[in-house]
């Protein structure tokens, strides 16, 4: 009898550790793989972790939010990043908005931490530069701005 | 084994019948209840209920603890300097430590007073006294900063401070040591009855700012007052103060001040002073004292001189101020949540006397006064006596309040804390302290609405409560969770100086509010830099203004020539970090005057004069980020007359020349 409630009680706590693992295969936790399957494959790397989901953009440039852009790239972004494609602490800008979508650049200078905790393409990028970009808390208007600044930089007109 | 455990239960049995409340549990273990460690346990990750502000004593500082889990959270450098944060040694910092004396490192801080509204801590502000050089200083809840410190003219020793009315319309603060006062200081010491004088200053606080201004001093017999407590409710507008050396003695005070059977609890209606105020009876004196506020938009503060300070004379000015005699010597002075009581702690006394401000009112009224002291009429003390707590037990000091109807008095000399009932002054119980406890506090103890849920010992002696650290030993508090009937010890914890007063209010009163980083874009600090583009260095004859940015890990400049030997050397450092806890350090060899560090946002200044031609090192001293080991630089100095041109650069092999200005 003891043996026995040994046995269910060890049974038991295999189930709980194996939990979050890929092993078992009993409905329920399958059903949880579906969904955790459901919800990775519903994540568009293309586009990032944050609230922006759609950002539309003109062909030709605001040259007003460009020069905002430029204003807050200067006290809170030129100290890692050059407008060329050198590296200095984080990559240069060049060509930014060809390699990423707008909505990615835009959640990655505001969702900073949970974009460097879950986006594929910015933990890449840690590895190679091996500092944390900050989160300047920049707002949404900041963001916006300091993107069609980088439209600017790569020859937006 | 249970030979001994047999009688060590029936010495335990005969203790508590013969013993108590004389003999009490003298090991660690004894007096602390089964489940204290789950009451007291507050999870990794997990916030504790409590604010726990603490004074530092000695130190000048003021702690942080959450509670109930006793953890420290932060010290806040006051009074003192502060090796860890550069308060007092960064450029900035320096005017908040100048008194009219000059510039004074360390001072002795004792009480603490959160701000109030509707005679309820509001978690805006919190008031702190320095005992020693007469200040009083307001710390900002929201950043945990000292933003303000006022002098106090016509005092020694700022003890009875910094305490508030119910909606902070004043703090206050009364002179433990009586001086001689006006344009002659050079007297005998024994001409003390006739030349030397206390003072109790009323501190205006501006309800916006918080900006306190000496709004009236009263002038006051030579005696010493020890502690105060404002009125509430229907009190509202009185202040009491305890006095002692009602004696008026000037030597071996620990026997020429203990004469008297009774001494004084004075009281202060501060609307009638107010009224004579506005009547113009104030007289204007001539006095020299210092104002050092801080600006968090510029992260400097400034100290202005002050010459002029409104005195009140009770002596001529009747109705405003009376004494109520008190037995013998009393330290605490506790207005309970009501405002009826006033509870007056003589420290020689075997009582705790309770007045009515109901029968004080009744008692003024009808003129039942046995006479007067210096001028100032003395009410009858059974006419004023709600009643006394019998045998409370040796040396009653201070009380506290839960709320519930019941106060809580701390026994200095039978070590122990005894709950008493406000409604019929009767003993309920009694626990002990280890050792030898000074002040309590309950969270809003001294508030319209105590949260009556933990009360806290801040013991004077220490002993054997933890593991010997040679002969200077960590102060002890102990908490008790007092929601039941009984007092419960839950935990012991560690503090640090040795605490006076306390205040403790709900945390999520103030956590909301804190500040995570100063806006880089709001910063008025004059040599910010607000983006690398605006780093340089600029000669001024032998000055050298260097504006250096730091971010995750690199400082701009971290390369500059052109430096002389006596060069006053002036690094602005502006952390460019926005995001929450990302300070930055700075660092300079052979500087005499310290380290800083700097907030994200902020600018703060480092002085430095090197003496000799060589390379220094600089760097950041504050773990930033996995690179932090690279955050450093070098400043070249070259001997006085040297043409080596100034210059400075980062990421340059050659470096552009840009010459002084």
């Amino acid at each position: 009898m003891k043996k026995l409630l040994v046995l269910i009680t060890l049974s038991g706590l295999i189930y709980a550790c194996s939990d979050s693992g890929s092993e078992k295969k009993d409905s329920s936790t399958g059903e949880k793989e579906s969904k955790n399957a459901a919800a990775a494959s519903s994540y568009d790397s293309t586009k990032g972790a944050g609230k922006f989901t759609h950002v539309d953009l003109a062909s030709s440039l605001d040259h007003k939010m460009a020069d905002g852009g430029k204003a807050v790239y200067d006290v809170k972004c030129s100290s890692c990043h050059k407008l060329t494609g050198e590296k200095l602490v984080g990559p240069g800008w060049k060509g930014v908005t060809e390699r990423r979508k707008p909505e990615w650049i835009m959640n990655f200078v505001t969702n900073t931490e949970e974009m460097l905790n879950k986006d594929p393409k910015a933990q890449a990028m840690l590895e190679i530069c091996m500092v944390k970009m900050p989160n300047q808390n920049l707002t949404d208007t900041d963001a916006r701005n300091v993107l069609e600044f980088m439209r600017q930089n790569d020859g937006v007109k | 084994m249970r030979m001994l455990n047999q009688y060590g239960l029936l010495a335990v049995c005969i203790m508590m019948t013969f013993g108590l409340p004389a003999c009490k549990p003298r090991n660690a273990g004894a007096a602390v209840t089964g489940d204290a460690a789950e009451r007291t346990y507050v999870a990794p990750g997990k916030y504790d209920e409590f604010y726990n502000f603490v004074s530092g004593g000695f130190n000048g500082q003021v702690s942080v603890y959450g509670l109930p889990s006793g953890r420290l959270l932060k010290l806040i450098p006051v009074f003192s300097v502060f090796p860890e944060n550069g308060y007092g040694y960064s450029e900035e910092t320096k005017p908040m430590l100048n008194t009219s004396h000059g510039f004074v490192p360390w001072d002795d801080q004792h009480h603490l007073e959160l701000s109030q509204t509707k005679g309820q801590p509001d978690g805006r502000w919190l008031f702190a006294n320095a005992n020693n050089t007469p200040r009083v200083a307001r710390i900002d809840l929201k950043s945990f900063r000292t933003s303000e410190i006022l002098e106090l003219p016509n005092s020694g020793g700022n003890h009875s401070s910094p305490f508030t009315t119910e909606n902070t319309e004043y703090i206050v603060a009364g002179t433990r040591f009586s001086v001689p006062m006006g344009d002659n200081q050079d007297v005998p010491l024994n001409s003390y009855k006739k030349n030397f004088h206390g003072t109790v200053s009323f501190i205006s606080v501006d309800s916006s700012s918080g900006q306190m201004k000496i709004a009236f001093q009263l002038m006051l017999p030579g005696i010493d007052f020890d502690l105060s407590h404002a009125g509430k409710g229907p009190s509202h507008d009185w202040f009491f103060f305890s006095c002692y050396n009602t004696e008026q003695a000037h030597t071996l005070l620990e026997v020429n001040a203990s004469q008297r059977d009774k001494d004084f609890i004075m009281a202060v209606n501060w609307k009638k002073a107010e009224e004579y105020m506005r009547q113009g009876k104030g007289v204007k004196k001539q006095v020299s004292y210092v104002h050092n506020l801080y600006d968090e938009k510029k992260h400097s503060a400034t100290s202005t001189v002050e010459k002029e300070v409104w005195v009140l004379d009770p002596k001529e000015l009747k109705d405003m101020v009376y004494f109520i005699p008190c037995p013998k010597s009393p330290h605490g002075c506790d207005v309970d949540p009501s405002g009826e009581f006033i509870v007056g702690s003589g420290k020689l006394a075997a009582l705790i006397p309770v007045f009515s401000y109901t029968k004080m009112l009744k008692a003024i009224a009808d003129k039942q006064f046995e006479g007067d002291y210096e001028g100032i009429p003395v009410i009858k003390y059974a006419a004023a006596l709600q009643g006394e707590v019998q045998k409370p037990g040796l040396g009653p000091l201070h009380t506290e309040f839960d709320g519930k109807g019941n106060a809580y008095t701390s026994m200095f000399v039978s070590s122990e804390v005894v709950k008493w009932s406000l409604k019929d002054l009767k003993v309920l119980d009694r626990a002990p302290t280890y050792y030898s406890v000074g002040h309590l506090c309950i969270p809003g103890g001294d508030s319209k609405n105590p949260y009556g849920k933990y009360l806290i010992a801040y013991n004077k002696i220490t002993k054997d409560r933890y593991l010997p650290t040679g002969p200077e030993l960590a102060q002890s508090a102990q908490l008790y969770d007092i929601s039941g009937d009984k007092m419960q010890l839950i935990l012991d914890f560690p503090t640090i100086g040795e605490p006076h007063y306390a205040q403790a209010m709900p945390a999520d009163l103030i956590s909301k509010g804190s500040t995570k980083f100063f806006r880089i874009e709001g910063n008025a600090h004059p040599y910010a830099s607000k983006g690398e583009k605006e780093a340089k260095v600029i000669r001024e004859g032998n000055k050298v203004h260097v504006y250096i940015t730091a971010i995750r890990s690199h400082f701009v400049p971290d390369n500059i020539e052109g430096v002389r030997v006596g060069d006053e050397v002036y690094f602005h450092v502006t952390n460019l970090e926005q995001d929450w806890d990302i300070p930055h350090g700075f660092a300079v060899k052979g500087a005499a005057n310290a380290e800083i560090l700097i907030m994200p946002g902020e600018t703060c200044t480092l002085k430095w004069v090197p003496g000799e031609a060589g390379v220094y090192p600089m760097y950041c001293t504050d773990f930033c980020s996995a690179l932090h080991q690279e955050m450093q630089g070098y400043v070249r100095v070259s001997p006085v007359g040297s043409s080596v041109a100034l210059t400075f650069s980062t990421n340059k092999a050659e470096p552009d020349s840009t010459l002084a200005k």
